[in-house]
């Protein structure tokens, strides 16, 4: 049986694009992938023009004169244009290739550690996350705040899965000078509310760093509607190859900000007493870059622009929306997180009874229905809601209601079998 | 069905109706966590001489960490330390043989039920699950006689 919801894409023609969909396990069970959230599958236009790149066009980027390190060069480059276009960046420049968000993250953290006055954090300062941050947007803040002296603070969650911003004027204050939170939670799915935020941060100038990896895949993304500092994300989460991600910073803030990885490629001249250093992007990318998965990710960002980042969007919400009400349907189920496909992307965690997730994820397993089980680097969620870990289902612009039902039939033969 | 390779009801059986769970005075305790999944480990050990008088646990994690441990409890209870390490390398080798070893009758005989656990060793997810205990108990156990020794 179809299922038809409005707003759905055609599914059956985008899924031709992913090869790894036709895939059978477990003695020929059809392949549910529901771990979007970890990792997104790649379509032939990305996985063609990485082989392009390496048969027909591959060699050291912005050094030697010959005609592949030309091709490679503006292949890469070419790349930096798609992604600056598709985030609405102001300028190219102020895109810089890392290998994946954490980096991003770790890349600000570290420009702000090493930095001088107005924007340097030191032990009279304050920096502010969210609990509901992927550790990857804790972990480089806590070293941040334990090398420099500066306090770390943050947001704690109402029950429903959202930011709990009650108390912002007494978390965001004069003394802050950085505050750095998840678009979409990993987790919870929550949408946050990025203005209020930022219009708080801009009132006692701090910077504003928006870790995006659960927004780019899934929703149009205007950095310059945000009105952050810094936006970070990854690129094999939204059909790109994995070891290739994105910093877009403000291009003021590039040209102030120190680096922070030396090495090749991010200099100007060099000599053994000092160096001087390249312009941004280049400054920030140090060494050898990730050239094809750049490319492959140029590619990546051409094909979620051909289908519509709004289409793939609203896709999304209705297959949320499906979801949850299917999910709310199995008895002892639990959603952490938002209840409604309101403010919410399409990663739905949830506890199935006294079931521990790891056992829920290995009887999906033998279904061949794929999903994530722990506590997805975001263990501080699950001490909120005093759970040791969820189930998470996580949809893309492939995924179709009728994953969802076997979702749903798979949870009940795992109701089955631990019962 | 694969599945019932990995839960055995020996297994399951454990996992519902738990040995010795409860934390009780011990010589030694210890906390192991697995960071991947969150399962974690709260275990003591009380020794008396060389003989393995208790091992009390408490912890949270899937049923594969917890039957893991109720099995460990009821295997090394009572055992002088050499033979509780024999057992315990002996289910070590099990576990980290990727599925390659077929139990014979001599490791059924030391590993009693937990000859049950061969089939998660074909699971590399799983296998730091069922070894979680296991890795606790001989820590603490480590950590008992050196202080036994200082003291």
């Amino acid at each position: 049986m179809t299922i038809l919801l409005p707003g759905l894409l055609d599914t059956e023609a985008i899924r031709k694009d992913f090869p790894i969909l036709d895939r059978v396990v477990h003695d020929g069970k059809k392949l549910v992938y529901l771990d979007n959230a970890a990792t997104s599958q790649k379509p032939r236009q990305v996985l063609d023009v990485l082989n392009e790149h390496y048969e027909q066009h591959n060699a050291n980027v912005h050094r030697g004169v010959h005609v592949l390190a030309e091709e490679a060069t503006a292949l890469y480059e070419g790349a930096r244009d798609k992604i600056a276009a598709f985030i609405n960046a102001p300028s190219r420049d102020e895109v810089i290739f890392t290998k994946n968000a954490s980096e991003s993250l770790n890349l600000v953290a570290n420009m702000l550690a090493w930095a001088d006055e107005p924007y340097r954090v030191d032990h009279e300062t304050e920096i502010v996350i969210t609990e509901m941050e992927h550790h990857s947007n804790i972990v480089p803040w806590q070293l941040l705040a334990q090398r420099s002296g500066a306090k770390l603070k943050w947001f704690g969650l109402t029950d429903d899965g959202r930011l709990d911003l009650s108390n912002i004027d007494e978390i965001i204050t004069e003394k802050t000078k950085v505050v750095s939170f998840v678009l979409v939670s990993n987790i919870l799915g929550t949408v946050n509310p990025v203005e209020a935020i930022v219009r708080r941060a801009q009132e006692v100038g701090a910077l504003v760093v928006v870790d995006a990896s659960q927004a780019a895949p899934h929703m149009p993304l205007d950095v310059q509607a945000l009105q952050a500092d810094f936006v970070a994300f990854t690129g094999h989460k939204m059909c790109g190859p994995d070891g290739i991600g994105v910093l877009w910073g403000r291009q003021e803030l590039l040209e102030d900000l120190p680096p922070f990885l030396g090495g090749g490629e991010m200099i100007e001249t060099v000599s053994m007493h000092s160096s001087t250093y390249a312009p941004a992007p280049h400054k920030f990318e140090a060494g050898t870059p990730p050239i094809a998965q750049a490319v492959g990710l140029g590619a990546a960002v051409d094909y979620l622009t051909s289908i519509g980042m709004e289409n793939i969007a609203r896709h999304e919400h209705a297959i949320t929306e499906y979801a949850i009400r299917r999910l709310q349907e199995v008895p002892d189920l639990r959603i952490i997180g938002p209840t409604t496909a309101e403010d919410r992307g399409a990663a739905v965690s949830f506890t199935l009874g006294d079931i521990h997730p790891h056992d829920v994820g290995q009887v999906l397993d033998e279904q061949g229905i794929a999903v994530r089980v722990g506590h997805h680097c975001a263990r501080p969620v699950c001490l909120r809601y005093g759970i040791p870990a969820t189930t998470r289902a996580s949809f893309y612009l492939y995924s179709t209601p009728g994953e969802v039902d076997a979702l749903i039939e798979g949870l009940e033969h795992v109701r089955n079998f631990f019962g | 069905m694969k599945l019932d390779s990995m839960y055995q009801d020996v297994i399951l059986d454990h996992y519902k109706h738990p040995h010795g769970r409860g934390l009780r005075d011990g010589d030694a305790e210890v906390h192991h966590v697995n960071p991947t999944c969150g399962d974690e480990i709260t275990l003591r050990v009380r020794l008396s001489g060389q003989t393995v008088e208790d091992v009390s646990y408490e912890g949270q994690g899937c049923s594969i960490s917890q039957a893991s441990a109720s099995v460990l409890n009821e295997l090394l209870v009572g055992k002088d330390l050499d033979e509780a390490r024999r057992i315990q390398e002996t289910f070590l080798e099990l576990m980290q043989s990727k599925g390659r070893i077929e139990p014979d009758d001599a490791m059924e005989e030391v590993l009693e039920d937990a000859i049950a656990f061969a089939g998660v060793s074909k699971y590399p997810a799983r296998v730091k699950c069922a070894l979680l205990s296991w890795m606790a108990w001989k820590d603490a156990t480590a950590q008992a006689l050196s202080e036994g020794k200082t003291a």
